[in-house]
């Protein structure tokens, strides 16, 4: 467009300066130059604003990305190689946030914390019962030994305390989790080895869930509720009985602190203090005791009723249980009066211990008094003020004292007449205690042995009831053994009876399907005898008829081949140009000889062929004609040459006579010919005609009968229309013999 | 055949041409040279070549077997 412009400038500019003779060129190109100006400005700013709207677009993409991660990535993968770009300009793109993986981790650490709280919780539970093995021998000469030890010494108790409630703890949470297993080890009546609970779990659970049924075991389950709630609260009862041991045994150690040691005014009073708060807890800790101890008998006499309830529905499943849970009452109920019985003593130790202190504190009192009365202005602590007293004051001090030691003396001999009379009402009063005490024990005692007695007799019983299903059991499983045994003996002989008839029906049967079957087949082998002769002989006559059918189809095929042949050999006749002559009739001409191998007449006729027509070919008779025409022409200008008459003269002479003898040029020529038509020019004629009229023969015979110079002009013709006609007779007679031999091997419809 | 005798006339008259030409060229020659510019011996050089051509002619047509060959030269 530049040289556009550039040649339209220069022409202009020519044109200007060749005078503007031109007006409207320079115009125009002007006119074109500035247009193409104006379009060049005008294309400079389209490509400037188009440069700074991708520009533009472009820079905001990059710095929205910068600003938005997400469109950043859904840019990079929409469009390929921004991220190069974005790489370059931007850096690398912000990681990607990892918040959701927490939340997931922190679950499982939550489960595995809970399983493995609840693993550290069945651990204790496993230490008690490990610790079962061990109470157990140490437990029965403790127990035995706490209540006849009133002033046991305080560690050993709390420790034994300890042990036995742990033993006790452990006895009722085996109550409370296995219902239908044996009783626990921690009693005190089993103190041989004690069968481990494991082993035991799964043995009782089995014998009780083969038979579950729904109502035992809903009796199961009321049972276990009540079992568990009972035992909580004796637990509790337990518990609370424990403290207030101890309260009152804090309490009474430090009341003998307090009366024992003298030591300075203020730690007297804080260990008087600490003695009232002590007795504060006691008071607490019995008080608590007590109403625990009327809970878990509440609870107690409910697990009776419950027991009783379900002894009285008779089932055979619960048995067991009911057993078991009589016996975990049973041993409830022991440990609880222990407790009390414990207790008790503890209060009775602490009663003594407090009569002793209030005495003490009497006695003190008292001489406290006197000698106040004696020496009012000495205060209570004399002992460290010896520097300070006048002889009068000691000597009435002394004074004093003897007086106080003869009437000391005195009460001492009262004291220990009144002692005897004491110790023996004491004495006495112990007897009357003991015998309380012994009566109430001994009523416990024979409560619990009779409550055993009763368990362990129940137990028998249970087990009596056991022993006699199962011999029961086997009995009637005898019973069955003969039964099956006699039903096997009838079932034989049936059987055999059944069988005899059986085999007599099948026998018959078989005969008589044997002779039917007999019949069948020799009708079959007739019929089928009868078949195979039919289909022998039609066999045959088929086999005939095809063999004859095939000679005949091969004469036919032969005939069709020697034909198909023979029509090639024609048709390769008719494959001469204008002037040329066909192709070589070798190939064809061998063809017809092969296909007619075995006929003579045929093989003969093929051997006919001249072999100039096999090896060069013969002319058609168009190209015949044609040159006839040539042969004519010069046969009458030599008509008056032969032997005799050949000089150059009678050559003149005779070219003459052709140009002006005038005869007709075709000329129909005789069924005879007369000598006076062997004329040159008038076979020439006759020949023409024939020519003219395709009769090819015709004209050869009588071209054969020019003399002279003509006939040696003709000569060449001759011998080609002799070789075409030989060939096509020869064709032509065997095309005929082809169709006879077609014609006379198709067969009749 | 046809083409023979065509080929036989062309051959009598390039010969009768030539030969009359001969003889009227040698006639010219001769007359000048030896006859003083007469006309007799062109007309008998002329005579002499037209009846040899004939008589070539002639021989030519009543030899109709009589192959013509060609003188090949070797290389």
């Amino acid at each position: 467009m530049l040289r556009v412009c550039l040649r339209g400038a220069n022409a202009a500019a020519r044109q200007c300066v060749c005078g503007k003779v031109a007006g409207h060129p320079p115009l125009q190109h002007c006119r074109r130059y500035t247009s193409a100006g104006d379009s060049g400005v005008s294309a400079g700013k389209i490509v400037a604003a188009s440069l700074l709207t991708v520009g533009g677009g472009l820079g905001g993409t990059i710095i929205y990305a910068k600003w938005d991660p997400k469109f950043r990535s859904n840019v990079e993968k929409t469009v390929p190689y921004s991220d190069k770009v974005f790489g370059m300009t931007l850096g690398p793109p912000p990681p990607p946030v990892i918040v959701p993986k927490k939340p997931a981790k922190v679950e499982p650490l939550q489960i595995s914390s809970v399983s493995e709280a609840t693993k550290d919780s069945k651990q204790p539970k496993k230490e008690k019962k490990a610790k079962e093995a061990a109470p157990p021998p140490e437990e029965a000469p403790a127990v035995e030994e706490a209540p006849a030890d009133a002033a046991a010494p305080p560690p050993p108790p709390p420790a034994q305390t300890i042990e036995e409630a742990s033993a006790e703890a452990a006895h009722i949470i085996s109550a409370i989790s296995d219902v239908p297993s044996v009783p626990a080890p921690g009693t005190v009546d089993d103190a041989s080895a004690p069968p481990p609970p494991p082993a035991a779990e799964p043995e009782a659970e089995a014998a009780p869930s083969a038979e579950a049924a729904a109502l035992p075991a809903a009796i199961s389950s009321n049972l276990d509720e009540t079992l568990g709630s009972s035992a909580k609260t004796t637990m509790a009862a337990i518990g609370a009985q424990e403290a207030a041991l101890a309260a009152i045994a804090v309490h009474t150690e430090k009341l003998k602190e307090a009366m024992d040691e003298e030591g300075a005014a203020d730690t007297k009073s804080a260990q008087w203090r600490a003695l009232e708060e002590a007795l504060n807890e006691r008071s607490k800790a019995v008080d608590e005791a007590g109403a625990a101890l009327l809970r878990a008998r509440d609870e107690l006499e409910k697990l009776k009723g419950v027991i009783t309830s379900a002894k009285d529905t008779n089932i055979d499943a619960a048995r067991p249980q009911v057993l078991a849970a009589e016996e975990n009452l049973h041993n409830m109920i022991v440990d609880l009066d222990k407790v009390v019985g414990k207790v008790q003593l503890a209060q009775s130790e602490a009663k003594i211990v407090s009569q002793y202190s209030d005495l003490v504190n009497e006695a003190k009192a008292q001489f406290q008094k006197e000698l106040d009365s004696i020496t009012p202005e000495i205060k209570a602590s004399w002992k460290g003020l010896a520097g300070k007293l006048t002889t009068d004051d000691l000597n009435s001090l002394i004074a004093h004292a003897h007086r106080r030691i003869d009437q000391l003396n005195r009460e001492l001999a009262e004291q220990r007449v009144r002692e005897q009379i004491h110790i023996e009402t004491a004495l006495d009063q112990q007897k009357l205690e003991h015998q309380k005490a012994l009566e109430t024990a001994v009523l416990t005692a024979l409560e619990h042995n009779r409550e055993e007695m009763r368990l362990e007799q129940e137990k028998k019983v249970a087990e009596v009831r056991e022993v006699m299903e199962a011999e029961m059991r086997t009995q009637l499983r005898r019973q069955a053994a003969a039964h099956t045994d006699h039903l096997r003996d009838v079932l034989k002989v049936q059987e055999q009876e059944l069988r005899a008839e059986a085999e007599e029906t099948l026998t018959n049967k078989m005969q008589e399907q044997e002779t039917h079957y007999r019949r069948l087949t020799q009708e079959q082998l007739d019929a089928f005898t009868l078949d195979m002769n039919a289909a022998y002989a039609r066999l045959k006559g088929v086999e005939e008829a095809i063999d004859s059918h095939v000679i005949a189809e091969e004469e036919a095929r032969k005939a069709h081949q020697l034909w198909l042949s023979v029509e090639a050999l024609n048709y390769s006749l008719r494959t001469s140009g204008a002037d040329a002559p066909t192709e070589p009739l070798e190939a064809a001409a061998l063809a017809v000889r092969e296909s007619c191998a075995d006929n003579e007449f045929a093989q003969a006729l093929a051997t006919s062929l001249p072999t100039e027509s096999l090896s060069r070919g013969v002319y058609s008779e168009a190209s015949l004609r044609a040159r006839f025409q040539d042969v004519r022409k010069l046969a009458r200008r030599v008509a008056l040459i032969d032997e005799t008459r050949n000089s150059l003269y009678q050559y003149f002479l005779s070219y003459v006579q052709a140009a002006l003898l005038m005869e007709p040029e075709q000329e129909r020529p005789p069924e005879r010919l007369s000598p006076t038509d062997l004329d040159t020019f008038k076979l020439l004629s006759y020949a023409c005609y024939s020519m003219e009229r395709g009769d090819l023969e015709l004209a050869a015979k009588l071209l054969n009968q020019l003399t002279g110079e003509p006939r040696r002009v003709a000569q060449d013709w001759l011998n080609e229309a002799r070789l075409t006609l030989e060939t096509r007779q020869a064709i032509s007679l065997l095309s005929a013999y082809a169709n006879a031999v077609g014609l006379g091997t198709t067969q009749a419809p | 055949m046809d083409e023979e005798y065509g080929r036989k006339w062309d051959r009598c008259l390039a010969d009768s041409a030539v030969k009359i030409g001969t003889g009227l060229g040698v006639g010219v020659i001769l007359s000048v040279l030896l006859f003083k510019r007469r006309t007799w011996p062109v007309a008998f050089s002329a005579g002499t070549g037209l009846g040899m051509a004939y008589s070539n002619c002639q021989n030519d047509f009543r030899s109709p077997y009589l192959l013509h060959g060609r003188m090949v030269k070797d290389q």
